[in-house]
């Protein structure tokens, strides 16, 4: 009744601030927490920005029409650079001195008489004729026309002089020099020049290295997990195990790459840069996650399943294998994908055993020299031309865009087979 | 060649047997099966595997030995000339010899007895492959015959087939193990021959870092110091950057996902940190060289400070951000944990949500996020490609951010990319640093590991 009548104290002007302080505490703590999340998710606008606005040209490549007379006489030497500079010269019927044509020399990539020679070579019935072809352009006229050199810089600071940009500016009008898919890109193996260098010796690399990674990780880890999952007694061996397992998966990935050097190259004497010696220590290092999420999806098998199967008389292998195995199947393969994903994106312990070599062949077998995605992406960032920046940012999307599949296909399997017990 | 066939002559070999075995034991009862031990296809797997297995040993027995004994083959009948001399001459003959034989140029004028004896490796190779493929295939089509004999209705056939998988997975499981026994004895084993060469105490308490060794005797200059002091300053300085953004970050976000967000909104906010989970560490440090270091750098400049185009900063804010998504879903997993009758019990005494979360939950949780921050900092600590890509060479004993610094890993990666011989001190070292790199990461993981597991029990 009193306190009816006094005004209390939760009344007070005092309280009043308080419970004003303690709101305002409570809003900049969900605040902090806003932005918080804002700020991972704008680094991760930011990166992938970044990295596409670095690299989407790289999916086009300048090419330069030719009308080349292909002289029986110039085939036969293999003089297809002189070929094809005549047929640049045409073009150009004003420019006669030497300089000028040292200039136009180099609009032309340093691989196009090889672009012409495999044409000839793959249809020698065109020698003696005059054909329209069209040849790479050398990287810096690709990028200046992309506008990655400023035009309006004085002469002197510009990568291309005067000469070279008047050309241009003339083929482009005449409509000779003009961008096309980049198939490049796609199709060959590494270069010292930009506008020939690709990245399919990195993809097939990788392939090769993943096929024995999978060959080797998910029998391997899925036995192992069945083994401490189904059949271990519990003792201080398995702990061990176990100990072993949650250990090896925080293990950084360079100490495998020393595993790898000191044991299969040092010591069983396997060739370096091998897909084959990349693959095992890439089994070795994602061994761990398949362990772990095999077991997890065993686990996820209700007992009365086991029950089940071992009342009707089933071994316990044949409960396994007939059952639980079945059973946990999806959860195995997300595990395995995620496993193998990360596996792609790996790269410092294969610099450690020799796959950071510049090669050019697209690697055919498990032990020919290659290189994998990751790691041509790492050499090419350290090149200093601009071509190569665009094209490191687009070996990226396309090594973003095999995760982005791999990863889509992991949850599209858990949520298709995801089953509740 | 030979050995694509052997294998495929063995998985023709191991299917035949399996289908020969349920045949024959089917035959042996006279098509009524009730007679028989086990169901017909394990009588098939018992054949399998008596077609696969010890071909399947020989094979691997084979491929292992292969390589060494045909060297050591090749080396003996080397000429006296070049055989003789010390280990680390041999090991460069050896590998020119491998070179050779494999096609690949070596780039210098070669002695003619490397190219025959090159010669010779190829032609024992050659031998080597087709007996493998001879004794390989007969001791399948042998076994196979063996398996096939014994096959007889009260054969127990599934004991001795499940016997022969469960020692399979015993083995598998031990892969684990083996491959820890295989770190500890590889780093160690190069460590020790390191050490022999550069003291203990010098390369755990020395202050100099250039590994550049003299190659002539009268080279000035680089005599080579292994102190890896201003290794220690440099990896430490870019984990504490990387901890400064990923701990707030990454604590926030779990904070606000796991307290505040609706499940509809969580959904969408998970992916974005699985994506930048999964975004591979050389993405990050392309990043970090090409788009965060320029940007330090000319915020720097804009501040009247000197800024490193290497700096500190860059490397350990990317690596921060990289490291966010760590930190976030371990600590998400131990908030998660954090009984809910704690929580209503702080609301039923009036707090707000904030207050609950300060000085309950996080209290309750602090164990774990202890753990998780541990983890991330091993995560740190062992990471390679960011700081291989964005912080320098230069082994910079400094505390400030702007500057260049190295850390373990850029060294260890530095070291023994391309080739090197394998004896100098320069090489070994890596395995010095790899072995602290090893026991550092390892002993905060075994830490957090028990932290995180002792703190589950505590309310399961």
């Amino acid at each position: 009744m009193s306190v009816a009548a006094s005004k209390s104290h939760y009344q007070s002007e005092e309280f009043a601030r308080r419970l004003r302080g303690r709101y305002a505490a409570e809003r900049n703590f969900k605040i902090a927490g806003v932005a918080a999340l804002a700020l991972a998710s704008m680094m991760l606008v930011v990166l992938l920005t970044s990295i596409v606005s670095k690299g989407y040209t790289a999916f086009w490549q300048s090419q330069i029409r030719l009308e080349v007379t292909l002289d029986k006489a110039q085939v036969e030497e293999r003089n297809f650079t002189a070929i094809l500079r005549q047929g640049l010269y045409a073009q150009f019927p004003q420019i006669t001195d030497r300089t000028g044509k040292r200039t136009l020399n180099e609009l032309l990539s340093s691989g196009a008489p090889y672009e012409l020679e495999a044409l000839v070579k793959q249809n020698p019935a065109i020698v003696g004729t005059t054909q329209t072809i069209w040849v790479r352009s050398d990287d810096e006229v690709d990028q200046f026309i992309k506008g990655y050199f400023p035009r309006n810089a004085p002469e002197a600071e510009r990568r291309l002089n005067d000469a070279k940009i008047a050309a241009i500016d003339a083929m482009v009008a005449q409509g000779s020099l003009v961008q096309a898919f980049n198939t490049t890109l796609f199709s060959a193996g590494d270069s010292r020049e930009a506008e020939q260098a690709g990245i399919w010796g990195a993809i097939v690399g990788s392939m090769l290295t993943l096929l024995v990674t999978m060959a080797l990780s998910v029998p391997i880890g899925v036995a192992a997990a069945v083994y401490l999952e189904e059949f271990a007694p519990k003792n201080k061996w398995t702990d061990l195990i176990e100990v072993n397992i949650n250990n090896l998966a925080a293990v950084p990935s360079i100490i495998f790459g020393l595993l790898g050097l000191a044991v299969f190259l040092g010591f069983f004497g396997l060739p370096r840069s091998a897909p084959v010696v990349g693959g095992l220590v890439m089994a070795l290092m994602t061994l761990p996650v398949i362990i772990i999420s095999a077991r997890v999806a065993l686990k996820s098998v209700p007992p009365s399943i086991r029950e089940a199967a071992l009342g009707i008389g089933a071994s316990p292998l044949q409960t396994v294998t007939h059952h639980v195995l079945p059973l946990a199947m999806p959860g195995i393969l997300t595990g395995t994908i995620i496993g193998m994903a990360r596996a792609l994106g790996e790269t410092a312990p294969l610099l450690m055993i020799g796959m950071v070599a510049f090669i050019v062949d697209v690697p055919h077998g498990m032990t020919d020299s290659a290189t994998v995605l990751p790691v041509q992406i790492y050499m090419w960032a350290d090149s200093p031309e601009r071509a190569f920046t665009e094209r490191t940012s687009a070996a990226i999307m396309v090594l973003l865009g095999f995760l982005i599949v791999m990863n889509g296909l992991a949850v599209f399997l858990r949520k298709k087979f995801e089953r509740r017990w | 060649m030979q050995i694509t066939v052997l294998v495929l002559i063995l998985a023709l070999l191991t299917v035949s047997g399996y289908q020969m075995g349920r045949t024959r034991a089917a035959a042996s009862v006279g098509g009524r099966l009730v007679e028989l031990h086990s169901v017909p296809s394990y009588h098939g797997f018992y054949v399998a595997l008596w077609a696969g297995l010890p071909a399947l040993f020989l094979f691997v027995l084979w491929t292992a030995s292969e390589g060494w004994l045909i060297m050591r083959m090749v080396m003996s009948a080397l000429p006296d000339r070049l055989s003789g001399g010390d280990p680390q001459v041999l090991n460069l003959l050896k590998a020119d010899i491998l070179n050779i034989a494999h096609g690949i140029s070596t780039g210098r004028d070669v002695d003619p007895a490397v190219t025959a004896a090159a010669a010779h490796y190829n032609s024992l190779r050659a031998i080597s492959d087709w007996s493998l493929l001879a004794i390989g295939a007969s001791l399948a089509v042998v076994g196979l015959a063996y398996g096939r004999q014994h096959i007889s209705p009260n054969l127990r056939a599934r004991n001795r087939v499940e016997r022969v998988v469960s020692i399979a997975l015993v083995i598998c499981s031990m892969v684990a193990i083996l491959t820890t026994v295989g770190i500890v004895l590889s780093l160690l084993f190069e460590a020790l021959r390191f050490f022999t060469m550069v003291s203990p105490i010098d390369f755990l308490f020395g202050v100099h870092w250039s590994p550049q060794m003299a190659m002539r005797a009268d080279q000035v200059g680089s005599s080579g110091s292994f102190g890896i002091i201003p290794l220690f300053s440099g990896t430490l300085l870019i984990t504490v950057i990387a901890m400064v953004v990923a701990v707030p970050v990454g604590l926030m976000s779990a904070i606000y996902m796991s307290e505040y967000a609706n499940p509809n909104v969580r959904t969408w906010l998970k992916p974005i940190l699985e994506i930048l989970a999964g975004i591979p560490t050389v993405v990050y440090g392309f990043f970090a060289a090409l788009t965060m270091a320029p940007f330090v750098r000319s915020i720097g400049h804009g501040l009247g400070l000197d800024v490193s185009s290497e700096s500190a900063l860059s490397a350990g804010i990317v690596m921060g951000v990289m490291i966010i998504p760590f930190v976030s879903s371990l600590s998400d997993d131990v908030i998660n944990a954090v009984p809910q009758s704690l929580r209503d019990g702080s609301y039923g005494l009036g707090a707000t949500k904030s207050e609950t979360i300060r000085q309950v939950v996080i209290p309750a949780a602090l164990p774990g996020i202890v753990a998780a921050v541990m983890l991330a900092v091993s995560r740190a600590i062992g990471e390679t490609m960011i700081v291989t890509m964005a912080s320098g060479l230069t082994a910079n004993l400094t505390a400030n951010p702007l500057d260049a610094v190295t850390t373990v890993t850029t060294q260890i990666a530095t070291l023994l990319v391309g080739d090197q011989e394998f004896d100098s001190p320069k090489t070994l070292s890596a395995f010095g640093l790899g072995l602290v790199l090893f026991l550092v990461t390892l002993s905060l993981n075994m830490v957090a590991l028990r932290v995180v597991q002792k703190y589950r029990e505590k309310y399961d």
